[in-house]
């Protein structure tokens, strides 16, 4: 098993602690894992972008040039990705804000409202768990109960009361896809 | 039960040092490797085993306050990235010259000047070959994974301490900010003062009745003098070239080709050299752990059997000219890098080598 992913979008919404999450839920479950971020300004409001690869084998590279998923959260990052998915690979995009969705037909494109769904939610900040709840739900890596470990080891003590809007949010993100 | 955690190299670094039991870390801020620093305050290490850790006023202030506290038998380090790391370059020619033991990191980024923030090896030229003046060397361990970043905190001061040498480990903003799993070594107190005066007789520990006093210096006004220290220092530049010289082999056996990268580049490079290989192209690759001692002797025996070596570094052709005084013009030996912080990805390695040696011109 090995499964390359690239999370993009706007610094801000997250996609870096998602990553994180799934990283801590690899190790969770014992897989061989790698988080490479585009670190720096980025993470001030442009785009952000992080590498995670999980693996039962060493992994050599951290950087990559195709993925097997890619989780797209903007336009400017679905302009740079859309071509990068190996064919046969998922692509996953948030339809807010995106003006010219993916063209490719030799991949599998899911549309997921994330978005729209942290209006049900009544809170903007469950936008990233309801992004990768859709991940795990078309791409189920690793079980739902090591992403809810790894939301341990990443959230400091003082938010774990937190941890069941996350798992709500995690499950609305499931819900969402068709 | 050894725990596997998972972190960025920067902050591996700081547990690792913590566990080691070092004495003091002096540092400045500076991305791509501030989380060595910022790790070091969270750990909060001076509640628990005593150690130091000091936000100087800039990077000389940091190499000094290194220079200070090395000459005293402590183990001390610093972290920094690469215009920080030219603000030392006085220093650790000092540190060199007094043959005293510590652990400088650099993660690179890329420059020259400010430059940017991006991962670089730009400075394997100012790390090897003596970025200060005078004619000196000091050991540089070049890690590629996390579990390195943590592993040569204990190994750089083992030898730092061997040698009474200063040990860079010269990392990148790749390694640096990635995380992976890691194993970190086991936890032991800082040396007892009795400790460091019976291991470090040199050291400047305050003077018993029984002895002269220790005074270290760089400074020698007679020439024959200075060249007898000379002549000291580069026998203990050959005794480390012949005790510690470091490198990893992947794919050589059958290698028609072979491919030579240090640190997060060659793990690049192995993905590049791996999907090849699934087309039949067999490459190998040297990976040089220690970039000063140079694995010349592998490359220069490997030189006689493959066809080519492609040098792939994040600069513009530095460790190239080692490989090619090791290779000896059997076979070409040709670079491919990416400048300024661009990170180039398999795909990229594996053009650039196909494009060097497979396609006839």
């Amino acid at each position: 098993m090995k499964e390359e992913i690239i999370i993009a979008g706007f610094g801000g919404q997250g996609v870096l602690s998602m990553g994180k999450i799934l990283a801590y839920a690899a190790l969770t479950d014992n897989l061989e894992v790698t988080w490479m971020p585009s670190y720096g300004p980025e993470q001030r409001g442009g785009t952000a972008n992080v590498t995670v690869i999980l693996s039962d084998s060493q992994i050599s590279s951290p950087v990559l040039d195709t993925f097997d998923t890619a989780v797209i959260l903007n336009q400017q990052s679905l302009d740079k990705f859309e071509s990068k998915v190996k064919p046969g690979g998922t692509l996953i995009y948030d339809s807010y804000g995106i003006h010219r969705p993916p063209q490719r037909s030799d991949i599998n494109i899911y549309r997921v409202d994330a978005m729209e769904a942290t209006f049900d939610m009544k809170n903007a900040k469950t936008y990233n768990m309801i992004v990768l709840g859709a991940l795990l739900k078309i791409r189920p890596v690793v079980p739902v109960e090591s992403v809810m470990e790894g939301l341990k080891k990443v959230l400091p003590v003082r938010h774990h009361n937190l941890l069941d809007l996350n798992r709500q949010a995690i499950m609305k993100g499931m819900e969402l896809v068709k | 039960m050894e725990e596997v955690k998972l972190m960025k190299g920067n902050e591996a670094i700081a547990h690792a040092a913590v566990r080691y039991g070092v004495d003091g870390y002096f540092g400045y801020p500076i991305t791509p490797q501030s989380e060595v620093l910022e790790t070091l305050e969270a750990l909060m290490p001076w509640e628990t085993t005593g150690m130091v850790v000091l936000q100087a006023e800039s990077e000389v202030a940091a190499i000094n306050m290194v220079y200070g506290g090395a000459s005293t038998g402590k183990a001390v380090m610093t972290s920094s990235s690469s215009p920080g790391v030219s603000l030392m370059q006085e220093g650790l020619s000092y540190i060199a010259a007094g043959e005293l033991p510590a652990l400088v990191v650099n993660v690179m980024r890329g420059g020259p000047g400010l430059g940017t923030i991006h991962p670089s090896q730009a400075d394997y030229f100012q790390a090897t070959k003596g970025g200060g003046h005078g004619d000196y060397h000091f050991i540089v361990l070049a890690p590629a994974t996390v579990q390195e970043m943590a592993d040569f905190v204990g190994l750089g001061f083992d030898l730092a301490f061997k040698y009474r040498t200063p040990v860079m480990m010269l990392a990148d903003g790749i390694v640096g900010q990635m995380m992976e799993k890691v194993v970190l070594p086991p936890a032991r107190p800082r040396r007892t003062e009795q400790e460091i005066a019976e291991q470090c007789p040199w050291a400047v520990t305050g003077r018993p009745e029984w002895r002269k006093p220790n005074v270290l210096t760089t400074l020698e006004l007679d020439s024959y003098k200075m060249e007898e220290n000379n002549h000291r220092y580069q026998q203990t530049y050959d005794l480390i070239k012949r005790n510690e010289v470091r490198y990893k082999e992947y794919y050589t056996d059958d290698a028609e080709y072979l491919m030579v990268a240090f640190g997060s580049i060659a793990r690049i490079c192995l993905k590049a050299i791996e999907d090849a290989r699934e087309r039949g192209i067999k490459i190998g690759l040297i990976r040089p752990v220690t970039l000063w001692p140079f694995p010349d002797e592998v490359i220069s025996e490997l030189s006689k059997k493959v066809k080519g070596i492609l040098v792939v570094e994040l600069n513009a052709g530095q460790m190239i000219e080692d490989v090619r005084m090791a290779a000896k013009d059997r076979i070409p030996v040709y670079h491919f890098g990416r400048l300024g912080g661009i990170v180039p990805n398999p795909q990229e390695v594996i053009d650039a080598f196909e494009s060097r040696f497979l396609k006839s011109k």
